[in-house]
């Protein structure tokens, strides 16, 4: 499902930084695995070693620089990816194939979203959507799958005007919506409309793993036309016996009431299983109370919306909005993009987790800490990232 | 004093000034409502041939050294040339552009204000305080923009003259030359070092920075390139030194000739004083001078033959100055405001004639520029940060590094 409107991405920040690391760490691996001759030990040829050389020749700029003139995805200085195949699965739904570049991991849990920038009329338009493919170590590509939302002028772009061959930007898995390893034994997916991708990456991963063990799906959409997956998910329950699909098209029969009752008929084990629950806002409202009720929130797992950064907070201050005229006082875990958010101004965001550089806002006056590392930016009229930054004291920012 | 009561401005009445003001507005926004696709794809397309010219020299002096010299030489001079090309383009349209922030709406991190370091000795951090803030807030300021001379020569008539002046000539030569040292300690301000005024701490940290940026400047240029030819490291050494020449040269001549011609008045502190918007683009226009030709050489120049509007619009994509220049221009004519222009190469002849009759005391030489008023002398130098206005929004983005 799109997490695009007031989303939030979860879990360890990703920086350009964290991408080196991890990148080097796995040409490393590539390297020595390729040259494991005892004397090939002793030089000690990693590549890390040569591109920390290259990066003596191509200083200021970064050998990926260079390489991107032959081949696009040879760069990890951001993570990209070339669009192979866009797959339509329902008349407003597509799937896009991506070949990611340098420095992926193909690691996602499934039930994880992955960023991805798109180059819109000139400018990098970011989104987050839920990785539809099964994470497989030695795979080419990723899947997401992507509805157009009436107003979303991207996600339509994504769906019918992206031609494969496009060069898109990609952000590193993200979330806590995530099947653990080994499954539980017994499982309940709730699921309404476009909420099937990230539960389709799960059901995928159960399915290639042949550790489909008593699952249920309850999918609800508009008209079976809508469903994204339907055969897929048909052909799935025939090869597995023990997953059970059921469909709900809400035109005909009505929206799913989350009752005792209405649940109970459903599967009358509920209480046992564990539950992935995704889809509309309401619906996940619906789920929580009910769950609550029954005293078994532990169970249930939703999409929970945390920014989780390293290094201290700030003293937390009060923030001054100068063009809305709006003001509000945070404390110093609450980065000025989220205090923005909370005192009702419409805040520029992008990425949530410091990479695509869209939240930046000037900063009149006062003093903020970066969460990734702790500096401080005081100077007048200085442009902080507000994603990864919270108030030291009061601040005013231009807008 | 204020803006107003310069010559240039009398004949102006408030409420045209204000007027002024919101037709310079106007076509800011119109400019950045119409940015789209054609403009990101003209950036992109100027570094992808910048990338591959420096690339193709850097392998052209590797592949030919073991060569047969008939064929060695040639390549070498078509490399040298090439690796200077690429390193004016880098320097002018796509480094101090990005550093502007003129890109910023892309949205691409690759080609940000915040995270750009450019082919030079100064550290990408100090040139945008130095340029961004100071020179282009305080354009052609007296005593605040540094810009007049660089601290190393005398460029206005305000300033002291001392005997040291005398070998203005050398200096000015010296400087071209080694333009990229020159600018990478601009934003030291050598003037507050020599008084004692500077805080320690902060021109260590200043210092740490030019040193590792120089540093690694120097190595690339002149010892792992010329390792990499072998025998023929000299050469390469050679032709390195010749791209740096050439990139040096070009874009001082390119910055002297923003300020420096007749046209280009200088300011008072006071005249800065409750300075309004509409007065600051009055400062502007009337601080700078264009130059005019061919669009190679304005992409060349870094599009700062379109000085004026480039001083009024800092922050807006390069490509667009051109047509910019022809409202900007009409409106100049409806006012009544001068807009100064000409050949590079008269406005570079005033900019030498400048530095000659500086190097020698007023009395002795008379004034091409309309004088500034009253009679004045300033020191050379800046104020210190605190002291100085509040940034402008538009200037392009500045922060420090954490270290």
């Amino acid at each position: 499902m799109p997490r695009a409107g007031g989303s939030r991405t979860s879990g360890c920040v990703y920086t350009p930084q964290g991408v080196d690391e991890s990148s080097t760490h796995l040409f490393t691996e590539r390297v020595t695995s390729a040259t494991s001759s005892p004397t090939a030990k002793q030089s000690r040829l990693s590549w890390e070693g040569v591109r920390r050389a290259a990066d003596k020749l191509t200083t200021p700029l970064l050998p990926d620089d260079y390489l991107t003139l032959i081949n696009p995805l040879w760069s990890s200085r951001e993570l990209r990816g070339r669009v192979e195949e866009v797959i339509p699965e329902t008349d407003d739904a597509a799937t896009l194939i991506i070949r990611p570049g340098w420095g992926w991991h193909y690691q996602h849990r499934p039930g994880q979203f992955v960023g991805i920038g798109v180059q819109v009329g000139g400018k990098f338009q970011w989104r987050s959507y839920s990785v539809s493919s099964a994470p497989v170590k030695s795979g080419r590509t990723l899947s997401i799958t992507v509805r157009a939302m009436p107003e979303g002028k991207l996600s339509e772009h994504l769906v019918k005007g992206l031609t494969p061959g496009t060069i898109v930007r990609l952000a590193t898995p993200n979330g806590d919506f995530v099947l653990p390893d080994p499954p539980p034994p017994k499982t309940l997916f709730l699921v309404g409309g476009s909420g099937i991708t990230p539960v389709m990456s799960m059901l995928r991963t159960l399915d290639r793993r042949n550790s489909m063990g008593d699952v249920v799906l309850h999918y609800s959409s508009t008209t079976p036309e809508r469903m994204i997956f339907r055969a897929e998910l048909q052909e799935l329950h025939e090869k597995h016996p023990t997953f059970t699909f059921r469909e709900r098209h809400t035109d005909a029969d009505g929206i799913f009431a989350l009752d005792n009752g209405t649940l109970g008929e459903l599967c009358p084990d509920w209480r046992e299983r564990e539950v992935w629950a995704c889809g509309p806002g309401p619906m996940l409202d619906a789920a929580e109370g009910h769950w609550e009720a029954a005293g078994l929130e532990d169970q249930l797992h939703l999409e929970r919306f945390s920014l989780a950064l390293k290094g201290d907070g700030g003293e937390g201050g009060s923030l001054s909005f100068q063009n809305s005229g709006k003001q509000i006082d945070v404390d110093g875990a609450t980065t000025v993009l989220e205090a923005g958010e909370q005192a009702g101004v419409g805040m520029p965001f992008g990425c949530r987790v410091g990479i695509c550089h869209t939240c930046t806002v000037t900063m009149i006056s006062g003093t903020v800490r970066d969460l990734r590392n702790g500096a401080e930016f005081d100077q007048p009229n200085e442009q902080v990232q507000t994603c990864v930054t919270v108030p030291v004291g009061p601040c005013v920012l231009n807008i | 004093m204020a803006i107003a009561d310069v010559k240039e401005y009398c004949h102006l009445t408030p409420e045209e000034v204000e007027q002024i003001g919101r037709e310079l507005d106007a076509i800011r926004v119109e400019i950045e409502e119409s940015r789209g696709a054609k403009d990101a794809a003209y950036i992109n397309r100027v570094i992808t041939t910048q990338r591959w010219m420096a690339a193709a020299a850097r392998i052209g002096m590797i592949v030919s050294s073991p060569m047969d010299p008939k064929i060695r030489r040639p390549v070498l001079a078509a490399s040298a040339i090439s690796l200077g090309l690429a390193k004016i383009l880098e320097n002018m349209e796509i480094g101090h552009n990005v550093m502007h922030g003129q890109w910023d709406w892309m949205n691409d991190p690759e080609i940000h204000s915040s995270t750009w370091e450019w082919d030079t000795g100064q550290p990408a951090e100090q040139w945008k305080h130095s340029h961004n803030y100071i020179h282009h807030q305080f354009t052609n300021v007296l005593g605040i923009d540094n810009d007049i001379g660089y601290g190393v020569l005398r460029m206005a008539r305000e300033q002291k003259w001392h005997p040291v002046n005398l070998g203005q000539p050398v200096y000015n030569a010296l400087l071209a030359g080694l333009f990229q040292w020159g600018v990478a300690l601009h934003d030291l301000d050598l003037e507050a070092i020599r008084k004692g005024q500077k805080d320690p701490k902060e021109m260590k940290r200043q210092l740490k920075q030019i040193g590792k940026k120089g540093r690694n400047q120097i190595l690339k240029d002149y010892v792992l390139y010329p390792a990499l030819s072998g025998r023929e490291w000299k050469s390469t050494i050679k032709a390195n030194a010749t791209a740096n020449f050439m990139r040096n040269v070009w874009s001082y001549l390119i910055i002297f000739c923003g300020h420096f011609p007749d046209g280009a008045l200088h300011f008072t502190e006071e005249e800065l004083e409750n300075e309004t918007r509409p007065e600051w683009y009055l400062r502007q226009i009337l601080g700078t001078a264009n130059f005019e030709g061919s669009k190679l050489l304005h992409i060349m120049a870094g599009s700062l033959g379109y000085q004026i509007e480039h001083h009024l619009y800092p922050d807006l994509p390069s490509n667009r100055y051109a047509d910019i220049s022809i409202k900007v221009r009409a409106l100049c004519d409806k006012y009544d405001i001068p807009y100064t222009t000409g050949p590079l190469h008269s406005q570079y002849g005033q900019v030498l004639r400048v530095v000659t009759k500086l190097s020698l005391p007023n009395k002795f030489t008379s004034d091409d520029k309309p004088p500034t008023g009253v009679d004045l002398t300033v020191d050379h130098g800046r104020r210190k940060d605190a002291e100085m206005q509040t940034r402008r929004t538009e200037l392009g983005g500045w922060s420090r590094s954490a270290s």
